[in-house]
């Protein structure tokens, strides 16, 4: 077994210290080592878009990032949107669209939905379909989910 | 995952030392879209990654509208469609950036990753081809360039010797009234690996009626992506028409030794040869005759 990393990072705005095996992934440190589970293992190869995040500011697929890469460097999940007493607007959105079902997507759906208005706050439905084509639902046939970051986009 | 060390090297040198250092089972990681699956799945074992993302010089996106586009290794594809120099002065490239995988994997994805994995399919291959582009090779007894289409030698090999790594690519600027095409086949609209694809790039006479000079790479229908040479010359002065486009068409087609697989038959591919083909070479005439 190689040598475990001492990685120092910020998640969701906050130092953070870890340790982990080389081989471990991002998606695999933050479930297992930092119990932050709200990204999901899909595909583990970066088909599914279910383990997204935001890593130094772009849009990756957690699974596809090792946690020692991510020393010095800056982390945000979907635990980190909310405020204690309210949701994000992309969250409230989701919910009164009922954007989701069985929710295992929703989490990734979101991130990637917040990096998107994080560069391009009035994008239109073609450029929200092709942003959010990394991402996988098999419950709602996407169009809710399209709506919802619409209407994110419009209240914020 | 298999268990490996991580290092990440900091200069060319270091990461060339380590690589001879290390032996053939370490691995250059760029941006992991390629390796990291590659290395969960168990169809490469390696017991060093060597992350060169910290190395000034495979980090470089400069493009000089004198000396053209020096293109770091490790530089993700979003960076570079980020750049309205780069997006006007070489389309072709900036379509494939913009296909390959979805959001996410562009975050992260790399054009020197995408050539050194070596994929028959790759999408950045076949534009950096018709684009003149040179790979700046660096190893043990120094810096040393060839062209992209002789990086290639197999189905994830390339020319790279055990201690070199590609440090960038470069790009010539883009003569007048040329301009370059990239599209593939794909059964769905995006997150997919190209059946076939197809590149083109042209210069038109002053008028624009007349091909200069063109050149045409393919995709996914060989081991290694190919220049279409000979349909790339016998375009060399001639007065644009449908049936000289036909005539490069076929002749991409004649070079084409597809397989068939789970994405397409190797009949499909060679006609989609001659379609991509002709849709690259229009794209390309229609770019130079848009633009002002």
């Amino acid at each position: 077994m190689a040598r475990k990393s001492h990685v120092q990072t910020t998640i969701n705005g906050e130092a953070v210290e870890f340790l982990c095996e080389p081989r471990q992934s991002l998606l695999e440190v933050l479930r297992d080592e930092l119990y932050l589970t709200g990204a999901k293992e899909g595909c583990n190869n970066g088909n599914c878009g279910a383990c997204s995040v935001i890593f130094d500011g772009r849009l990756v697929n957690s699974c596809l990032v090792l946690g020692v890469e991510t020393d010095g460097k800056s982390v945000e999940t979907i635990e980190g949107l909310a405020d204690p007493d309210k949701l994000h607007p992309i969250q409230d959105a989701f919910l009164e669209n009922a954007a989701l079902q069985c929710g295992i997507c929703t989490p990734g759906f979101i991130m990637s939905a917040k990096a998107l208005l994080d560069q391009n706050p009035n994008p239109t439905e073609h450029e929200v379909r092709y942003w959010l084509a990394g991402n996988l639902c098999r419950c709602t046939g996407y169009d809710k989910i399209v709506r919802a970051v619409l209407d994110a986009a419009a209240a914020t | 995952m298999q268990a490996f060390e991580y290092i990440a090297a900091k200069t060319v040198s270091e990461a060339v030392a380590l690589l001879d250092e290390k032996g053939d089972q370490a691995r250059i990681l760029a941006g992991g879209t390629d390796l990291i699956v590659q290395a969960r799945e168990g169809k490469r074992t390696l017991d060093w990654m060597i992350d060169i993302k910290s190395i000034p010089e495979v980090n470089v996106l400069d493009y000089d509208a004198e000396t053209g586009l020096t293109l770091g290794a490790s530089v993700p594809c979003h960076q570079i469609y980020a750049v309205d120099a780069i997006c006007e002065a070489y389309p072709g490239l900036v379509d494939a950036t913009k296909i390959i995988g979805g959001t996410a994997i562009q975050g992260r994805a790399a054009v020197g990753g995408n050539l050194c994995n070596a994929s028959p399919a790759a999408d950045c291959i076949p534009p950096l081809i018709v684009l003149n582009a040179t790979c700046v090779i660096a190893g043990p007894n120094g810096e040393r360039e060839i062209p992209v289409e002789d990086f290639c030698t197999a189905p994830g090999q390339t020319v790279l010797g055990k201690s070199e790594i590609l440090v960038s690519i470069k790009i010539p600027t883009p003569l007048q009234n040329s301009s370059s095409y990239y599209l593939r086949f794909i059964p769905r609209n995006e997150m997919d690996i190209a059946v076939v694809g197809a590149g083109a790039a042209v210069v038109l006479d002053e008028a624009k009626q007349r091909i200069v000079s063109a050149r045409i790479a393919l995709a996914a229908v060989a081991p290694t992506p190919l220049f279409a040479e000979e349909a790339s010359e016998l375009l060399a002065g001639k007065e644009i028409s449908d049936a000289t486009i036909d005539e490069a068409a076929q002749a991409a087609q004649a070079i084409a030794r597809p397989i068939s697989d789970m994405r397409g038959t190797a009949e499909q591919r060679t006609h989609l040869v001659g379609v991509l083909t002709r849709r690259a070479l229009n794209g390309a005439i229609q770019r130079v005759r848009d633009a002002a």
